[in-house]
């Protein structure tokens, strides 16, 4: 569970995050939407104990992060959007070294860290230096990193960046499946279509505020029968693309 | 906004000018800007870091040129031999900044022309082959020369000064090195033009690291073999004649830097001679052209092959594995954090092959302490044990430059991954004690290998060799705390090349850090070791309690150095956002 109660935080006089409340439950993938620069990363690395809030609280699995981080800390599992690891590290010492983070070693961590590697089509790379993987290939390690230790609740912040669809497929399945074992999801993203089919709930943030939150069927019935995109368009004001379009039509 | 996208996206597409938008200035205004735009960091310590910076320079330069003005000075007292003693002072100084200008060359070559992030941009977009290569010739040169040239400053203006060069003096020592600076770029750059397109991409930052360092180490070694002191001892030579036909044999004649130093020399000594100019710049202009052509032949080929990846299987090593088991009593998380440690240290040829240039220092160091004359007349007991003492000054600083190169950048290495640290269960005063003692720890060792080994060969009294045992343990801690705090305290995130950060201004604090620390705990240290050398002498009884205050001094300070900045590091890291 995620509990974001009045977070703020500001960059000198510029206000990142405004005083946002959220409340995602157990068993809920919940769909973070924002156009570029609204909050959503921001917000992200707080719950993931990167950035300092500048007020409220952050409470995951009923634990106040400031309080106490490491008790919080130790049931998350973060996916950050930029895939920046250890160039000189293989990928299974990559895993073994993030389930070391977390207290855990040994042949069940080995075995979880083969099995997602299996997963992810990175068996034959396990013993390679991470500096020869891609970009996909690392952000699909990043992931693995993120599930090795089998947290409680997973912060993930445009996870579909740089996968081949197979890859995303998996990614969506995983994702189905961990929550439907009572886990936490929340993701950002820019694919609207992923955050259709995949989310339970959704919010829409932008200019450090959420704007909407709700199922999509809530959010539809609100705006009217209007699809997903429409709903975020009318919501974030982006109106450049349709204006687009139109120029490129005259 | 539909009014801007229309000019936009509609309408002819405009005439293209390559010379506009590809001039050679254009292609060096972003790194133009950066420069400028943060030449000291964050604006809110600018003004400190900018005294700061100015004073360290100021009195290094003023230092320099003191030195050498002496020097000088007394060369010009001596009749017939003491220019040609000057102008032989000057060539080996340049043939040493020539070594040191094609190697750094060479390595920042490689990342300026082959491993840049802008290369994509630029080598996709269309700019001419020729501008892309001035660009890139001077972007290399730039980095690789400003040091030296900020050490040539104080050498040439010492030059000018005491042998009164006159008010054109400036215009020809600029005359001089100009050319001089530029020779090295081009060698170097075409050196590592020619490796890219014969090794393996991947492996190619590898082996100029090894050569870089390798060369490095035999140009130390060469230098110390030559012994350039006894130039300064014409008694060591059979005869004057053999002595001033040494002097005027020019050290290398067909090299740049003899016709550097003898443009100058000529120049100073009122006989100016157009000649070493003429070959200085018509060889520039001409490695110039021949480089730009190597470049028109090569580059692309060596581009693409530097973008592809090789495998890079490693295996666990029995090492590792050992390691790993003798860890296990102290928890999964702290053998993590020292195994990663370790595997990135050892697998980075950047950062492991220095140690190949440290240990010929540290050979250097001990063969220099085995030569010292110790032994014969006028060499009193009193100095046989001050000079031991001496050399424990002499160890910290190369423990302090170790540290340095190890230790300090060691956070600014983190700096990408430290979202994972950060968001995991991990306490920051683990990752920091975890780092501390993996740096440590063969710091301590070779610090203990060093001081015996110079003790012996001295030949030290049992008490100097307590003292030399007990001061080199703690200024280890000390100087290894320094480097964990001002590791922290000034990071270089963003760094391309990991051997630029010991160079970086926070290595320079902490330098000038370390060597205060030194200096502080010898002078606590002097008087008791004083006291027990003339206690000795005079057969009388030491004072032990002046002893214990001195020592018992020394250790508070090391350890208020060695606790106090970790505790700094740690509040710096809890607060980094990241």
């Amino acid at each position: 569970m995620i509990e974001l109660r009045s977070l703020t935080k500001k960059y000198g006089s510029f206000t990142a995050v405004d005083s946002i409340d959220l409340s995602v439950p157990d068993g809920e993938l919940f769909g973070f939407l924002g156009p570029n620069g609204a909050g959503k990363t921001t917000t992200l690395r707080m719950i993931a104990g990167i950035l300092q809030p500048t007020s409220g609280s952050i409470h995951l699995a009923g634990i106040d992060l400031s309080e106490d981080p490491i008790a919080a800390k130790s049931r998350l599992g973060f996916i950050p959007d930029r895939p920046f690891i250890y160039e000189k590290l293989t990928g299974a010492e990559f895993l073994r070294f993030v389930a070391g983070l977390y207290g855990q070693d040994g042949e069940k961590v080995d075995h979880r860290a083969r099995e997602l590697m299996a997963l992810f089509d990175l068996e034959e790379w396990a013993d390679e230096l991470v500096e020869s993987y891609s970009h996909g290939m690392r952000q699909k390690l990043i992931i693995s990193s993120a599930f090795v230790h089998r947290p409680e609740v997973i912060v993930v912040d445009e996870p579909m960046v740089g996968l081949d669809p197979k890859a995303a497929r998996i990614l969506k399945d995983l994702f189905r499946a961990y929550v439907k074992r009572g886990h936490t999801i929340m993701m950002s993203t820019h694919t609207l279509e992923v955050a259709e089919t995949l989310c339970d709930r959704i919010a829409i943030i932008q200019g450090g505020k959420i704007r909407a939150v709700g199922k999509l069927s809530e959010l539809r019935a609100e705006a009217a029968g209007a699809g997903l995109e429409e709903i975020f368009l009318r919501l974030t004001g982006e109106t450049a693309a349709r204006v687009a379009m139109d120029v490129l039509d005259a | 906004m539909r009014s801007d996208l229309a000019i936009t996206l509609s309408g002819p597409r405009p005439a293209v000018d390559l010379r506009k938008t590809a001039s050679l200035m254009h292609l060096l205004s972003p790194k133009i800007l950066s420069a400028k735009a943060q030449p000291l960091g964050n604006p809110e310590n600018r003004l400190g870091k900018l005294i700061l910076f100015t004073a360290v320079g100021g009195a290094f330069w003023l230092f320099v040129f003191g030195l050498l003005y002496r020097l000088l000075n007394y060369f010009r007292g001596i009749p017939e031999i003491g220019a040609l003693l000057a102008g032989k002072l000057l060539a080996l100084t340049f043939l040493s900044l020539m070594g040191i200008l094609v190697l750094s060359n060479i390595v920042t070559a490689l990342s300026s022309f082959f491993l840049a992030k802008d290369l994509d941009l630029l080598v996709a977009a269309p700019v001419d082959w020729l501008r892309l290569y001035g660009a890139k010739l001077l972007e290399t040169g730039v980095h690789s020369s400003w040091m030296v040239v900020l050490l040539a400053t104080p050498v040439l203006t010492a030059y000018g000064i005491s042998y009164d060069g006159g008010l054109l003096y400036p215009l020809v020592a600029v005359g001089a090195m100009l050319p001089f600076l530029v020779i090295p770029a081009v060698i170097g750059s075409a050196l590592t033009l020619l490796l890219v397109n014969i090794f393996p991409a991947r492996r190619t930052r590898d082996i100029l690291s090894v050569i870089a360092v390798l060369a490095g180490a035999g140009v130390v070694l060469l230098f110390r073999l030559v012994r350039p002191e006894r130039l300064a001892r014409p008694e060591g030579f059979r005869s004057l004649v053999e002595f001033i036909s040494l002097l005027r044999t020019p050290t290398s004649s067909w090299l740049p830097s003899e016709w550097a130093a003898q443009g100058i020399m000529t120049w100073v000594r009122g006989a100016p001679e157009i000649l070493p100019f003429y070959l200085l710049w018509s060889t520039a202009a001409a490695a110039v052209v021949f480089g730009a052509v190597l470049h028109r032949w090569l580059y692309m080929n060596g581009f693409s092959k530097s973008q592809e990846s090789g495998e890079r299987w490693v295996r666990q090593g029995t090492f590792g594995r050992l390691v790993g088991r003798a860890l296990t009593p102290w928890g999964v998380m702290r053998r993590e954090l020292v195994l990663k440690e370790m595997r990135l240290f050892f697998r980075d040829t950047t950062q492991w092959s220095q140690l190949i240039l440290l240990a010929v220092l540290i050979v250097v160091y001990v063969f220099n302490i085995k030569f010292l004359p110790l032994r014969g007349e006028g060499i009193t007991f009193f100095l046989q044990n001050v000079i031991p003492f001496v050399n424990l000054v002499l160890a910290g600083f190369v423990l302090a430059s170790i540290a340095a190169r190890f230790i300090f950048p060691g956070i600014s290495l983190e700096g990408r991954t430290l979202w994972l640290l950060r968001s995991s269960p991990l306490e920051m005063r683990q990752l920091l004690w975890s780092k501390f003692w993996v740096g440590t720890i063969p710091l301590l060792v070779l610090a203990l290998i060093l001081v015996f080994a110079t003790d012996i060969l001295l030949e030290v009294s049992g008490f100097m060799m307590a003292v030399s045992v007990f001061t080199i343990t703690m200024l280890t801690f000390a100087i290894a705390g320094l480097a964990l705090g001002f590791g922290a305290l000034f990071p270089k995130f963003n760094t391309e090349n990991a051997a630029q950060i010991p160079t970086s201004f926070g290595g320079l604090v902490l330098m000038m850090a370390s060597i205060t620390l030194i200096g502080l705990v010898i002078v606590i240290e002097a008087r008791p070791v004083y006291q027990y050398v003339g206690a000795h002498l005079l057969k009388i009884e030491p004072s032990v309690t002046g002893l214990w205050i001195g020592f018992g001094a020394a250790a508070a300070l090391c350890l208020a150095a060695t606790f106090i900045p970790i505790q700094i590091a740690i509040k710096r890291m809890k607060q980094l956002e990241r």
